[in-house]
């Protein structure tokens, strides 16, 4: 865990509300895994107050990218900073996926629910980099919730898309879409990120495949790094239920030890 | 050389910054940032004799330079603690504080009775002052004589100094800072957060899982401050000012004001090593303003 308060905008880009940064810190680069996170200060003074979690969207060697979209007054703020601006960071922060050499050769599925792709690129590539073949859904709703076609076409990856409206791709939920698929493959993990509606349902669909999944849950944090307990989420662990820090032991969480009705409150 | 040393009577600080409860973790989460023998102190999690999970989330929400919290004070119970953490923190050389709960009177006195057993402790801080684990925030320190009772019984307990801390939701603190000087309190530390609610106008309800909160952070400031400054002219026993402070000009204020030491709580959250900060930025105040003794910065407000 570092903090980089002088994490430098080197990149940036913009389709409508979705902004991908890309932010220059080779100490957190370096360290960083798919699934984990960073915290991101928005401003120097009191408002907003807190950092906001970011899951890293894709790293090399030097940098790191978070993709996000404006859904408050910090990502707001946050839109505006511009290529040269620096950033505070904390990170990599988290527990991320498990995508190693027991995957090689494998079918593997990623969904990403709107702003829920975020950390599904890096986790693409590092699928790949171990010889799993990877498949993406993407959904939103509307072709305008699914900025990062383009770019994880041209990076050559099999890409499903579906929309609410219709507008681009099949006509619904990506979960629907998910589950038609699945009569014809069967895949050895599914990793998904997105609205817990969406992830529940490809619970209970994996579930029924008898298929293992993991998840990247989000939540509102006050530190990311333990010390506030204030992300807590239902999980169970060693047959035991509790409320666990998503910060601390996730964001990733194993399917089948999400207890999903008491994470939506 | 500036001295930055704080003496409480009870025990010496290095420096007048501790770092306050429930935003510390068990001090341990701060490690990886910094030195933490470097801090005059820290105030470990409110520890409740059994292991508690708090409250169902949403516990936290942000608001203008605020935080509400709801956490509800989950922990590991004492005799994890003492097994698993407390071996970790008698290393670290800095006055270390153990945040004490309690159900009832008798829970806050068997911790205390159970701690006392155990080295490497400096004090207890009493915390009878949570807003957020009974209905409608409900706490002893609401009430000067449920105040004076459980600290007179928590005294009769401790071979340790007890710092008492208070709730800002009363109509007069210093009637209850009064009652807990009279029951023995070594010192006193204020304030805890400030009952609140937020809600979600979409959905038309309270944000909260526990619907009530304690609100801290800047936002919360100027009113700890002022109860700061009506509590000091009035108690013997040192005072510990907290509320709102992230930065060395946050803590002059609270030490100007009378406050002998400062705790940082909501800062440690958006800055880990705000602690640290505030502590170069006290020693700069005393070179720049002549004075060789951060104690000599105390209590000094003109009227």
């Amino acid at each position: 865990m570092i903090k980089d308060p002088q994490a430098r905008i080197i990149g940036k880009e913009n389709w409508k509300d979705y902004y991908l940064l890309s932010i220059e810190s080779p100490r957190i680069a370096t360290q960083a895994h798919p699934g984990q996170f960073v915290m991101v200060r928005i401003t120097s003074h009191s408002y907003p107050l807190l950092r906001r979690p970011f899951s890293i969207h894709f790293k090399d060697e030097r940098n790191i990218e978070i993709f996000f979209k404006i859904t408050g007054s910090g990502t707001g703020i946050l839109s505006q900073k511009k290529s040269g601006d620096t950033l505070d960071i904390l990170g990599p922060l988290g527990k991320g996926f498990h995508a190693g050499e027991t995957l090689r050769g494998k079918d593997v599925v990623a969904v990403g629910g709107g702003r829920g792709i975020a950390p599904l690129y890096f986790l693409a590539h590092e699928l790949r980099s171990h010889g799993a073949a990877v498949k993406i859904f993407y959904g939103g709703k509307s072709h305008e919730d699914l900025p990062l076609k383009a770019k994880f076409e041209e990076n050559g990856f099999e890409l499903f898309c579906s929309t609410d409206d219709g507008s681009l791709g099949f006509k619904g939920l990506i979960s629907d879409y998910l589950q038609t698929e699945l009569q014809t493959f069967n895949p050895a993990r599914i990793f998904a990120c997105g609205p817990e509606p969406m992830m529940e349902k490809i619970a209970e669909i994996s579930q029924s495949g008898d298929i293992p999944t993991e998840f990247s849950l989000e939540s509102v944090m006050g530190c990311g790094f333990g010390a506030c307990w204030g992300c807590v989420k239902r999980i169970r662990k060693n047959n035991h239920e509790g409320w666990v820090k998503i910060c601390e032991e996730g964001p990733v969480f194993s399917g089948e030890d999400i207890i999903w009705t008491e994470v939506e409150k | 050389m500036t001295d930055l040393t704080i003496d409480l009577g009870f025990i010496k600080l290095k420096n007048p910054v501790i770092a306050a409860s429930g935003t510390f973790g068990y001090g341990l989460e701060f490690a990886p940032f910094f030195d933490l023998s470097k801090l005059g102190g820290f105030v470990v999690k409110g520890l409740y004799f059994s292991p508690r999970p708090g409250n169902p989330p949403p516990r936290l929400v942000e608001t203008p330079s605020g935080l509400i919290n709801a956490i509800g004070l989950p922990g590991v119970g004492v005799r994890r603690f003492a097994d698993e953490i407390l071996p970790q923190l008698r290393k670290i050389k800095t006055a270390i504080i153990v945040n004490v709960c309690g159900e009832n009177e008798e829970e806050y006195a068997s911790v205390v009775e159970f701690l006392d057993k155990e080295e490497g402790i400096s004090a207890y801080e009493l915390n009878i002052s949570c807003p957020n684990v009974e209905k409608d925030g409900l706490c002893p320190a609401l009430d000067s004589e449920a105040t004076f009772s459980v600290v007179s019984l928590v005294k009769k307990t401790s071979s340790r100094p007890v710092i008492t801390k208070l709730s800002p939701n009363v109509t007069d603190i210093v009637e209850i800072a009064l009652s807990a000087q009279e029951a023995g309190a070594d010192a006193l530390s204020l304030v805890n957060t400030l009952l609140a609610i937020a809600v979600d106008v979409e959905e038309r309800k309270p944000v909260l899982g526990n619907i009530f909160g304690g609100l801290s952070g800047p936002a919360i400031k100027p009113i700890s401050l002022r109860m700061v400054y009506q509590v000091v002219r009035r108690v013997k026993i040192p005072v510990i000012g907290m509320g709102g402070i992230s930065s060395g000009r946050d803590a002059l204020e609270y030490l100007i004001t009378g406050a002998k030491a400062v705790e940082i709580g909501t800062a440690n959250f958006i800055d880990p090593e705000a602690s640290i900060k505030i502590i170069e930025e006290l020693k700069d105040y005393c070179e720049e303003n002549g004075f060789e003794r951060i104690e000599d910065v105390i209590g000094t407000i003109k009227r």
